[in-house]
C-alpha cells in the first residue's frame, strides 16, 4: 500500500502496523464489512416485503390463504433459528435444482435421491459447473439473502399483523361510513397508520437482524467472521512478511466493538424515527409530545 | 442391528460413552433420532446451568441498574449493553480466543477453552444481561402502593427486598423471563458452531443434525427431528415456568393474574 512497506522487517512499530493493516488480505476483511452491510441493505426490505405478504395473507378472507399465512408465521417462529438457516440453504438449493432438473431434463430416468446422494443432470446444476467464480459467489450470497428474508419475513409478518389490528377500530368504521371498499380502507387507512404501531417491533427486529449477520459465516460466505479467523491465526515468517502470534482475540474484539457501535447507532436513529412517526398521532406518545411542545 | 442396540451404542455418545466412531453409512431413522437426542444432553446442560446461575447475577444487575450509586449503575448499564448489543456468536468466538490466549500465560484458564465450561460462562453472562434488563423493567413497574405499604409496615433494607420488592419484581417479569429462557435454550445450539471445538465429535443436537445433513445431503430428515426435540423441550420449559408463574401470582384475584404469552424465537 505505502512505499515504505517493501521491507517490513526494518520498520518501526507504528509503520509496521500501518503496513500490516493495509495488506491485500486486510482489504478482503474491509470489503467483507461491506458484504455485511450489503446483506442488511438487501435483506431488510426483502424481509419487510415477505412480512407484508405474510401479514396480508394471514388477514385474508380466503381460508386457504389465511392458513398459509398463519402457518408461515408460526412455523418459522417456532423452530430454533440456526437450524432454519442451515436447513434453508440446502433445501432451497436442492429445490431450485430439482425444479430445473424437471424442466431441462425431462427424459432423465434415474432417481434424484440415490441413497446419500442428490443427483441432477449437468444442465440443471446451479450455478452451472462451467460458470466463473463470481457467479458461484453471487449465487451463494443470493441464497443467504433469501434465507434471511424468509426467516425474518416471518418475524416481520407477525409484527405487521399485530400493527394492522392495532389501528383504531373507529378509523376503519369511519372509512366504511365514507363508503370505502375493503381494499381502499386497507391502502388508505390501515397501511399509512400502522407504521407507528409496527415501529417498536420492527426496530427490535432490525437489532436482531444486525446481530444475526455473523451467521452468514455458517452459510459459507466469506464474511467478517471468516476473515477474522483467517487473519488472526498465528503466522510464521515462512508464509507472510508480517509474522505474528495468535491475534484472533483482537480481531474478534474489533468485531465486537463494530457490532456494539452499529447497534448503538441504530438505536439513536430509531429513536429519531419513532419521534417523527409519533408526531400528531392519537397515542400516549403523541399526546406527551404535544404537551411537551405546548 | 435393532434400534435398541443403536440406542445402547449412541444414546450417550455426546458425552463420550458408547461407540467411538459416528455411523458413516446406512443411516437409519433410529440413528438420527438417537444421536440428535443424545446431543440434546448438551443443550439441556448448558440451558439449565446458565439459567440458574444467570438468574442470580441478573437480579444483582437489575438492582445495580436501579442503584443510586453512579459507579454501580454505570457498570450494570455497560454490562447489559455489551452483552445485549453484540451477537452471541461473536461473543462465543471472542471468549474462546480470549481463554486461549490467557491459557498461554496462566494454566488455570486451560479448562475454559473446553466448551463445557467456557461456553457456559458466556451463556451465563449473556442470559444474565438479557434477564437483568427484563428484571430492571419489572422493578420499575412495581406498583407504588406496594412500596408505600412496605414503608407503612416499617419494612426496610433486606427485609423489604426479600418480602416485597423481589417477589413482585419476579411476578411482573415472569412472562418475559419465560421467553428469555426459551431463547437461551435455542441459543445453546450455537456453541459448537463457534470457536469451541467439539472434541472427539462430542457435540450438541444441532452438531449431529448438521452431521447427518452433510453426510446424506438430505436436510429434510435431521432438521425436522431437531425441531421436534426442541418443541418438546420448549413445552417442558413452558410447563415448569407456568407452574412457577402460578405460584408467584397465587395471592392475586383470578382475573388480574398475569397470563404467560409466548413470543417464540428471535436470534440474539
Amino acid at each position: 500500500m505505502f512505499d515504505f512497506c517493501t521491507n517490513p522487517d526494518t520498520l518501526g512499530d507504528f509503520q509496521w502496523m500501518l503496513c500490516y493493516l493495509t495488506t491485500g488480505k486486510h482489504m478482503g476483511l474491509y470489503i467483507s464489512f461491506g458484504t455485511v452491510l450489503l446483506l442488511l441493505a438487501i435483506t431488510a426490505p426483502t424481509a419487510l416485503l415477505f412480512g407484508f405478504g405474510g401479514a396480508v395473507a394471514a388477514r385474508s378472507r380466503f381460508f386457504v390463504i389465511s392458513v398459509f399465512g398463519r402457518g408461515y408465521i408460526s412455523v418459522v417462529r417456532g423452530v430454533p433459528d440456526i437450524a432454519f438457516f442451515l436447513f434453508f440453504v440446502i433445501a432451497l438449493d436442492q429445490g431450485l435444482e430439482f425444479i430445473r432438473h424437471k424442466i431441462k431434463c425431462p427424459d432423465w430416468t434415474d432417481a434424484i435421491w440415490q441413497g446419500n446422494d442428490f443427483v441432477v443432470c449437468q444442465a440443471a446444476k446451479l450455478p452451472l459447473g462451467t460458470s466463473p467464480q463470481w457467479i458461484h459467489e453471487v449465487y451463494g450470497f443470493a441464497l443467504a439473502v433469501l434465507t434471511f428474508a424468509i426467516v425474518f419475513g416471518a418475524f416481520a409478518a407477525n409484527v405487521l399483523y399485530g400493527a394492522m389490528t392495532a389501528v383504531p377500530k373507529a378509523q376503519i368504521e369511519t372509512a366504511a361510513a365514507y363508503g370505502m371498499s375493503r381494499r381502499q380502507t386497507f391502502w388508505r387507512i390501515i397501511v399509512p397508520q400502522m407504521w407507528v404501531y409496527a415501529l417498536p417491533g420492527l426496530g427490535n427486529l432490525w437489532m436482531v437482524l444486525i446481530k444475526a449477520t455473523p451467521l452468514l459465516f455458517l452459510l459459507g460466505i466469506e464474511d467478517i467472521v471468516y476473515w477474522a479467523r483467517e487473519l488472526g491465526g498465528t503466522k510464521t515468517s515462512r508464509f507472510t512478511d508480517y509474522p505474528h502470534g495468535d491475534w484472533r482475540m483482537w480481531y474478534f474484539l474489533m468485531l465486537l466493538v463494530f457490532y456494539l457501535g452499529f447497534t448503538k447507532l441504530s438505536e439513536l436513529v430509531l429513536d429519531r424515527v419513532m419521534a417523527r412517526l409519533t408526531f400528531g398521532q392519537a397515542t400516549a406518545g403523541g399526546e406527551a409530545q404535544r404537551k411537551a411542545n405546548a | 442391528m435393532s434400534c435398541w442396540d443403536i440406542i445402547a451404542d449412541y444414546g450417550l455418545r455426546s458425552v463420550g460413552i458408547g461407540e467411538r466412531l459416528l455411523p458413516r453409512s446406512d443411516f437409519t431413522l433410529c440413528h438420527q433420532f438417537t444421536l440428535i437426542g443424545s446431543g440434546m444432553i448438551w443443550n439441556i446442560y448448558f440451558g439449565i446451568l446458565a439459567l440458574i446461575s444467570g438468574f442470580f447475577l441478573a437480579t444483582a444487575v437489575a438492582m445495580g441498574k436501579a442503584s443510586r450509586n453512579v459507579v454501580i449503575r454505570k457498570a450494570s448499564d455497560w454490562f447489559i449493553f455489551v452483552f445485549r448489543g453484540s451477537p452471541l456468536f461473536i461473543q462465543f468466538f471472542f471468549a474462546y480466543f480470549l481463554f486461549l490466549s490467557l491459557k498461554a500465560h496462566i494454566d488455570f484458564f486451560g479448562v475454559f477453552t473446553a466448551a463445557w465450561l467456557g461456553a457456559l460462562v458466556v451463556l451465563f453472562l449473556n442470559t444474565a444481561a438479557y434477564s437483568g434488563e427484563i428484571f430492571y423493567g419489572a422493578y420499575l413497574s412495581i406498583p407504588k402502593g406496594d412500596i408505600e405499604a412496605a414503608d407503612a409496615y416499617g419494612l426496610t433494607g433486606w427485609a423489604r427486598f426479600r418480602r416485597i420488592t423481589w417477589p413482585t419484581m419476579l411476578r411482573l417479569a415472569w412472562p418475559a423471563y419465560t421467553n428469555e429462557a426459551i431463547f437461551l435454550f435455542h441459543a445453546t445450539t450455537l456453541v459448537f458452531f463457534s470457536g469451541f471445538p467439539a472434541i472427539q465429535q462430542k457435540g450438541d443436537a444441532l452438531y449431529y443434525a448438521n452431521y447427518f445433513a452433510d453426510k446424506t445431503f438430505n436436510p429434510f430428515i435431521p432438521y425436522p427431528i431437531l425441531a421436534g426435540y426442541f418443541i418438546v423441550l420448549v413445552l417442558i420449559v413452558i410447563t415448569i415456568f407456568g407452574l412457577v408463574n402460578k405460584r408467584l401470582n397465587r395471592h392475586l384475584p383470578q382475573e388480574s393474574r398475569a397470563k404467560l404469552r409466548f413470543r417464540l424465537n428471535l436470534i440474539r
